[in-house]
């Protein structure tokens, strides 16, 4: 009888191209940040102006390069843990033809300035549609596969991509609701002041759901994996994860703090960011003490180097998160490069580090190979994208504080010190760090692209065996 | 809001807060069932992922609980839980917006006041003003650069204040009015007109300024001029009109572009400019500073 095997093609799908679209998002923000660095480089061109390319690299680097490896890892890691080949049949080849569809309309639609405005939810109405056909798709797949695992608990990672799929869905629809008037544009169901809450409730749990749980999720299989220990405490893992998920969903007014949402709904979203510092810092606890006993790995294995220094970028923008939120210290960083920085600082140092460690550490394994071709090239990449996120978040950090404090400085006479114009200039410098930064982390991407084409050369893609369930 | 929504709110708020107490309390209870501390659980998934029973760390524990006692007490003072305002009853619209106004209007006031006794042709011309117009300018380099740019030479749709044509007059009393209360140009669009008549009130319009142009057209183009109703804000002989914001197009300024093509668009489409007010926003004393500095610029 044969036997049966885990369902690995579609993993192999996801981390393909999980690294092209890596490196066709992290391109696309290497060109905008030389925009800002040289206003004029695309000039006249409108599908090349900034205003056009600035949502597609948000939505290449989130949903096409964060979600094929959301996508890669969670069936791994459910047919792993659950001891079962992934349940729905032809549903899981549609999920990756589906999900590469949406990426493809975004890559066309967006540069034709077709955007419903909606900030990291701007495609419009049709595809939105797709989204969430596909998105009902992968919930089935991922909770069928729950459902028939063969083994009694369900492991941490997977309540933590389970909540991703299930919060993401909710909130996908519910931004998404919009009167059609052409097959091009719509307009919201909700009003002013609502519509923009709607818009930050989705949008900070956008970050809370699709850019933390998921991702806190693949650190749950690969961090303990790849450093062959137990995870450091499961008492922790459960407060963490529900402490986490409640208070995420609270958190979006924080994004519009000092505008027309009432007081009440401020206050309340800076608390909760507030509330959610120890539930972050509990997963990055969790991860960073799981390798004690075994810290000399680090020195020798660069895999876990990208895990564990995405866990300190983890801990490090998590809390930078929450001090931001107080009301006063957002008065200062709100609107500057202050949260372009932080954003990085979570994207670059912590999602997509994270993302590549697991990446590194599928490929092998699903391309029937002992390692990647060139661990050396592993560890340059390591160290080349360390480097580019933190002259990413350091200048933009120099550069928010600057604009902040240029932009409430006042004469004697109570007018402003500075024009908006004088800030924009002082902040050139900083604009070239930056894109120095992140030409360094987009040349890592190159370096992952040709260790995996020589690691996939000549191959023999085998599936795994499902092996038995230990006993206990 | 409602009492049914306020009542909403602190539910969800307080019963979150509460929910995160009781979280950590029950699972930090110690179960009779359960592994030794610091042995693993007895789970084992994937041939080897396993996990400790280790407690949850104490450090981390105060810190969460700090954060929650936080917002117990902010919640205490500040709005948040639905209605209620908080003891220290304080509001960003109601008491912090208003009470920072009246604060910069007691620290600076005074320091615009001092001259809305001078006029603003002194003010704009005589040597011991210098300071007055010093302060305009930064008035105008923080509300009016925005669209007239920083030296207020202006751009496309929005007018040059440096020279000596004006749209609206140039007195003292028209400067200070387009400030204070803004003004409104609405040129009218004429696509309705056939093609061979915005061809020939092109041509006209063209060589009004600039005799080198093809003369082909201009006469007819001086017909429809009148006819189509152009002469009842440009004038019969095209020089505008102040009260109206009519532009003169005989001169070689131009607000939107002088070239055929931006003209064509001009007749065809329509124009709008607006010049919001300002005597609400700034007050009286600000925009008496502001004419000043503007009437400097080209005296």
């Amino acid at each position: 009888m044969q036997q049966e095997t885990y369902n690995y093609r579609v993993v192999r799908q996801f981390a393909v191209m999980t690294v092209v679209w890596g490196i066709v998002g992290m391109l696309v923000g290497v060109i905008i940040a030389a925009q800002l660095a040289f206003p004029t480089l695309t000039d006249g061109i409108s599908w090349l102006s900034y205003g056009r390319l600035r949502p597609l690299h948000t939505n290449a680097v989130i949903f096409a390069f964060g979600g094929s490896a959301l996508f890669a890892t969670s069936y791994y890691v459910v047919q792993r843990t659950c001891q079962a080949r992934l349940f729905g049949g032809p549903l899981v080849g549609f999920t990756f033809w589906g999900w590469q569809l949406i990426i493809v309309l975004a890559a066309v639609t967006l540069p034709l300035g077709i955007t419903s405005g909606k900030e990291y939810a701007e495609l419009e109405w049709p595809i939105d549609i797709l989204i969430a056909v596909v998105w009902v798709c992968y919930a089935v797949v991922f909770f069928g596969t729950i459902v028939k695992r063969k083994v009694s608990h369900i492991y941490v990672a997977n309540w933590f991509y389970g909540a991703f799929i299930l919060t993401v869905a909710l909130l996908h629809i519910v931004n998404s609701m919009v009167i059609p008037v052409t097959p091009t544009k719509a307009y919201s169901l909700y009003p002013g002041a609502i519509d923009a809450m709607v818009q930050w409730w989705y949008g900070h749990n956008a970050v809370g759901f699709f850019l933390t749980a998921g991702f806190l999720g693949m650190m749950y299989y690969f961090v303990p994996k790849q450093a062959g220990r137990p995870v450091y405490s499961y008492r922790l893992s459960v407060v963490h994860f529900w402490a986490l998920i409640s208070t995420y969903m609270w958190a979006g007014p924080h994004h519009l703090h000092y505008t027309a949402l009432p007081d009440w709904a401020q206050s309340v979203g800076m608390l909760f960011s507030l509330i959610l510092l120890a539930p972050s810092w509990g997963g990055m606890i969790n991860g960073i003490m799981t390798l004690s006993g075994a810290w000399h790995k680090l020195r020798t294995d660069p895999i876990l180097k990208f895990l564990i220094v995405s866990l300190s970028f983890y801990g490090m923008s998590t809390f930078e998160g929450p001090m931001m939120s107080i009301k006063t210290v957002n008065a200062l960083s709100h609107y500057t490069d202050w949260t372009i920085g932080h954003v990085h600082s979570g994207a670059l140092g912590w999602v997509a580090m994270v993302s590549v460690g697991a990446i590194y550490f599928l490929l092998p394994k699903l391309f029937g190979r002992p390692a990647m071709y060139s661990t050396r090239l592993v560890e340059t990449h390591f160290w080349i994208a360390t480097i580019g996120v933190v002259l990413y978040i350091a200048s933009m950090w120099i550069a928010g504080v600057m604009q902040g404090l240029m932009w409430r400085a006042v004469n004697a006479d109570g007018t402003l010190t500075y024009a908006f114009i004088e800030s924009v200039e002082r902040t050139y410098p900083y604009y070239y760090v930056r894109l120095l930064g992140g030409l360094l982390f987009l040349g890592g991407m190159f370096l992952m692209a040709f260790n995996m084409v020589k690691t996939m050369a000549g191959a023999q893609s085998a599936d795994d065996a499902i092996h038995a369930p230990a006993a206990h | 809001m409602s009492t049914f929504w306020s009542t909403w709110v602190v539910v969800l708020t307080v019963g979150n807060i509460v929910a995160c107490l009781w979280l950590i309390r029950w699972t930090m209870k110690k179960r009779s069932n359960e592994a030794a501390t610091g042995d693993v659980t007895g789970h084992t998934w994937d041939e080897d992922l396993q996990e400790y029973n280790n407690p949850l760390p104490r450090w981390w524990l105060w810190l969460f609980y700090l954060t929650l006692a936080f917002a117990v007490i902010y919640l205490a003072l500040y709005p948040g839980l639905g209605n209620y305002q908080g003891l220290f009853g304080w509001s960003s619209h109601g008491s912090q917006y208003t009470q920072e106004m009246q604060a910069a209007e007691a620290k600076y006031g005074p320091i615009y006041r001092q001259y809305a006794s001078v006029s603003v042709d002194d003010l704009a011309s005589k040597p011991e003003y210098a300071e007055a117009r010093a302060m305009g300018e930064r008035l105008f380099l923080t509300y009016c650069m925005q669209c007239h740019g920083s030296d207020a030479r202006g751009s496309s749709g929005f007018p040059n204040l440096a020279d000596k044509d004006w749209l609206w007059g140039g007195s003292a009393d028209q400067i200070t009015a387009s400030i204070a209360n803004g003004r409104q140009a609405m040129m009218p669009a004429h696509g309705h007109l056939d093609a061979a008549s915005i061809d020939n009130l092109v041509a006209y319009v063209r060589s009004l300024s600039d005799p080198v142009t093809d003369s082909a057209g201009q006469s007819a183009g001086r017909q429809i001029f009148v006819t189509a109703g152009c002469v009842g804000c440009h004038g019969l002989d095209a020089k505008g009109n102040v009260l109206l914001g009519a532009p003169n197009l005989t001169d070689n300024t131009w607000l939107y572009g002088g070239s055929a093509a931006t003209i064509r668009e001009t007749i065809t489409k329509g124009r709008h400019g607006i010049m919001p007010a300002h005597q609400e926003l700034l007050g009286q004393d600000k925009v008496h500073l502001l004419a000043a500095y503007v009437a400097s610029l080209s005296r």
